[in-house]
């Protein structure tokens, strides 16, 4: 009746992995931050199997602040990505390259 | 309809959408693709008995989170990228860094089952779970952190508002 | 309060003075104009430093108390502490610096109040203080080494106190520059010590001090004695010390004067029983300290540069002092330092106060429209300023006596027991102590009469600037001549501390019996307990000796300048021809450095040092700066500027460092 905590850890790097992909491959910087929430929430899964796992409930709170900052990284960044938008009138990533050479 | 079934169902729901957000052309599908996996992470965290972190997940992610998504897309109104690119170095580097990063957790997965309770047992994580142990831990031993928090969030909002605040042209 | 808190806050209270007249005068414009705010304070922060020091020399009760502040610096078996002493000699020396020190801020805020740098100059005495009482109260030679030069830095800093005149500036880099070369060998010493001793702390070097090989201690005396020489102003270091005179006067009182060219003095003193095991090293100091002492007395007839006479004459007593210490005779080389500092720093302020009135002539002169340029510090233009400055003249007067060896001033009684002392010591065999007798009592006589001149010179006789009849100089503010009152009634009841045995029933005197025996020689000591009944006859002439040269140096000066003036010096001029020249000419130590040392340096860095430093220090960094241009230029492809690129080069990171952890 039980299900091994293995399989949330295999389904956590599954989703993580796809987030590296996102990040790795998409061009339009919105999609990039969606995969890197995605990134947190496969984080977050493994984090509650454990906590639940081993009965301790500091892994949750943990889950709590990464929410938390989540949400705090996810307004600064739409923000950005506002604020560059205005100047280049674009989201594709290839065109922020202020720091080329 | 055992645990399993259900951890099973959930899975592949939250695989599929992931790929779906990966896959779609248009933001908002992707936005939307992302949502559904969101909603499928919340039902994981209730067959963990985490009811308290299923709750905010809903509230956090897929209310707030998303929505703010969702808004600055449409906002921005982009026509959706070509998604066609060039093959280059970077696909092929990615691809066997990405590869060799599964090899590696899963391989950690499968050899240190001894760390752990090897399951997660429904019965016995009901305590661990609930809204008041949840509550009770996050107002006293983590209270301090919590408050940070509070200013966190307080100073992303701060930033967020001029990031995005519209330079008057003086 | 207990005692390890009063000694913190005798310690800070300068440097919080100095902090806080500095910071907030430097951000602060308008809290400069505030003069007597500041003066106050910067008083303040030295007289209650004073009251703590009386405060604990009621209280003291014969042990050394030692106060660890905190550690400062702890590496390998090696820890130095900020700790602070409390014992006999530096509470003695303690007393001196904050006493006559807060006299001299008093002083300071009449001499100075014309001053725009006001604020920048109490801040600066202050943090004099605060250093000259890390150099006494230090527990290690670590602390004192840090108020050693610290009280070089502030010296540096006042000579050049007015630093637009480009003389100044290079009179404070010469006091620097020569104070280093001392510094040196004082940093050798302690090098040594501590590859022996393995602490620096002075409990463990006067303990461990005899366990040391004969050749080391001689060293370690020797380089003690190099850097004492350095900052006290002996042959060969001597020469910043008369140049030195180009910073205000209050600072030529006080710190080179009164406290810190005592500094070299206090160190012997305090390493005294690391000294006594150096016999020949001391033979040597005894030697120098004469050598010194008659040297500046010959320098200082010739003078007439007010301060230049006092300067040299401080150069003298400071050879006196070193005299003392060569012979073993510690308690009465700090005797000497401190009826020095009543008299001296009173003839300081005095000649202060005479500038100060000579430069109103200046600008009275001036006004009038008159084309002459008055040097106020010149002896030739004064004259018959008693009239005027009745105050100064006396006090001036006053210490004149005292540092002569009038009979029963306080210059007599310190005088005297460093004469007797050398006598003593020469008789019980020491054939050098003889010379360095003759020596002393010869430039007793000098003393007694270069001061006589130059009070005669300045105060008695017609007034010798232009149009004295219409314009003369006033007396001083009270501000200044206050401290000039007390210090003159200290410079003649200062030597009651220290009675010589035959008056104070064949005891020891005062300042022995607190500082303890073993500040007196152990040789000496033992020769008078066996000679005592004729000791006492000897000791009885000796004073009468003393007092007698003193009387005829003095009476002699009073008779010739008071019936030539001026003239006088040329009549000397004439009747010594060679030897005057010399004298004149300072021995030409400032000429044969020149040549010995400066030019030669000077040309060596001409001729190699520049296209050393144009062809090989440029070459290369600029070789450096070409190599990194070159490597970046390869290497900046790297920076795409694709903000995936850099994803994926962080992947790569992650990918290695969990290779690591699994695999590792």
């Amino acid at each position: 009746m039980e299900i091994p905590v293995d399989w949330y850890l295999a389904l956590s790097a599954i989703l993580f992995l796809l987030g590296v992909i996102g990040v790795l491959f998409r061009r339009n910087v919105i999609i990039i931050l969606m995969s890197i929430e995605l990134m947190l929430n496969a984080v977050n899964i493994s984090l509650v199997a454990l906590s639940q796992a081993t009965g301790d409930v500091s892994g949750q709170i943990l889950v709590f602040f990464v929410m938390s900052v989540a949400a705090a990284e996810a307004a600064v960044g739409l923000a950005i990505v506002i604020a560059i938008f205005r100047n280049k009138l674009s989201v594709d990533v290839n065109d922020f390259n202020l720091f080329k050479h | 309809m055992t645990p399993q079934f259900l951890f099973f169902c959930l899975a592949i729901v939250a695989i599929t959408a992931a790929l779906g957000m990966l896959i779609a052309r248009s933001p908002v599908s992707s936005a939307l693709w992302l949502i559904l996996n969101l909603f499928c992470v919340a039902g994981l965290y209730l067959t963990m008995n985490a009811q308290f972190l299923a709750v905010v997940q809903v509230l956090v992610y897929a209310g707030a989170i998303m929505v703010l998504f969702l808004f600055v897309i449409m906002l921005l109104n982009v026509a959706a990228l070509p998604s066609v690119r060039d093959i280059d170095w970077r696909l092929g580097v990615g691809f066997v860094l990405g590869v060799a990063l599964l090899a590696q957790l899963s391989y950690a997965i499968a050899s240190s089952t001894d760390l752990m309770p090897a399951e997660v047992s429904l019965e016995s994580t009901v305590a661990t779970g609930s809204v008041e142990v949840v509550a009770k831990e996050l107002f006293t031993r983590f209270a301090m952190p919590l408050e940070m928090i509070g200013v966190l969030l307080l100073a992303a909002t701060i930033g967020a508002v001029l990031l995005a605040r519209r330079v008057s042209p003086k | 309060m207990n005692i390890d808190s009063l000694v913190l806050l005798a310690i800070a209270l300068p440097l919080m003075g100095a902090a806080f007249n500095g910071l907030v005068g430097l951000f602060a414009p308008g809290y400069r104009s505030n003069k007597t705010l500041i003066g106050t304070l910067g008083t303040l922060c030295v007289a209650i430093p004073f009251a703590i020091g009386v405060l604990l020399f009621i209280q003291f009760d014969h042990d050394a108390h030692i106060t660890r502040a905190f550690t400062w610096m702890s590496a390998g078996d090696f820890t130095a502490d900020f700790g602070y002493r409390v014992d006999q000699l530096s509470l003695l020396m303690m007393l001196i610096v904050t006493g006559v020190g807060a006299l001299i801020h008093i002083y300071s805020i009449g001499y100075m109040r014309d001053d725009p740098g006001f604020w920048k100059f109490f801040a600066y005495l202050n943090l004099f203080i605060f250093a000259m009482l890390n150099l006494v109260l230090g527990d290690n030679l670590l602390v004192l080494f840090l108020g050693w030069e610290g009280v070089g830095l502030c010296s540096y800093l006042l000579i050049g106190f007015w630093f637009t005149d480009l003389k100044n500036s290079e009179a404070a880099n010469k006091a620097f520059i020569v104070n280093r070369i001392g510094d040196f060998a004082f940093l050798l010493a302690m090098f040594i010590l501590f590859k022996d001793l393995g602490s620096l702390d002075f409990d463990v070097i006067l303990a461990g001090g005899a366990s040391l090989a004969p050749a080391t201690i001689n060293w370690v005396v020797f380089l003690l004695f190099i850097g004492a020489t350095g900052k006290s102003a002996q042959i060969p270091l001597f020469v910043w010390l008369p140049d030195a005179m180009a910073g205000p006067t209050p600072v030529s009182a006080l710190i080179h004067a009164a406290t810190m060219v005592t500094s070299g003095l206090y160190l012997l003193a305090r390493m005294s029983s690391l000294v006594l095991l150096a016999p020949g090293v001391m033979t040597f100091i005894a030697i120098i300290g004469a050598l010194t002492a008659i040297m500046a007395a010959t320098i200082a007839i010739t003078q007439n540069d007010i301060k230049r006479v006092l300067a040299y004459s401080t150069v003298s007593q400071l050879g006196f002092m070193f005299m003392a210490a060569g012979v073993g005779a510690f308690f009465v080389a700090i005797f000497h330092v401190m009826t020095h500092a009543f008299f001296k720093g009173c003839l300081f302020l005095g000649s202060g106060s005479v500038i100060h009135g000579m430069h109103e002539v200046e600008h009275q002169l001036e006004e009038e429209g008159h084309e002459v340029h008055l040097d106020p510090q010149d002896m030739r233009t004064m004259g018959g300023l008693r009239k005027y400055m009745p105050a100064t003249s006396i006090t001036y007067l006053i210490s004149t006596l005292a540092i002569a060896g009038f009979p029963l001033m306080s210059g007599f009684f310190s005088k005297d027991e460093i004469l007797f002392k050398a006598f003593e010591y020469g008789y019980s065999g020491n054939g050098y102590a003889w010379f360095v007798w003759v020596v002393g009592i010869i430039t007793a006589l000098l003393t007694a009469f270069y001061m006589m001149r130059s009070y005669v010179l300045t105060f008695r006789g017609k007034e010798r600037w232009p149009n004295a009849d219409r314009i003369h100089p006033h007396e001083s503010p009270a501000s200044m001549t206050g401290p000039l009152w007390a210090l003159a009634v200290l410079a003649i009841v200062g030597g009651f501390l220290g009675l010589p045995g035959v008056i104070a029933h064949g005891d020891l005197n005062w300042i022995h019996h607190w500082l303890g025996a073993p500040y007196g020689g152990p040789v000496a000591e033992a020769v008078v307990a066996e000679h005592e009944a004729s000791f006492i006859v000897v000791e009885w002439i000796l004073l009468i000796l003393g007092g007698v040269i003193a009387l005829v140096g003095l009476g002699y000066a009073w008779r010739v300048y008071n019936r030539d003036g001026i003239e006088f010096d040329q009549k000397l001029a004439i009747d010594f021809r060679g030897l005057y020249t010399t004298w004149a000419n300072k021995y030409y130590w400032d000429e044969g450095y020149d040549k010995a040392v400066v030019k030669p340096v000077l040309g060596l860095a001409r001729r190699v040092m520049d296209p050393f430093d144009r062809y090989i220090v440029d070459g290369l960094v600029n070789g450096l700066g070409s190599m990194v241009r070159a490597f970046s230029s390869l290497f900046k492809y790297l920076q795409t500027g694709v903000v995936q690129n850099y994803a994926v080069a962080i992947l790569f990171g992650v990918v290695l460092l969990l290779g690591l952890i699994i695999f590792g």
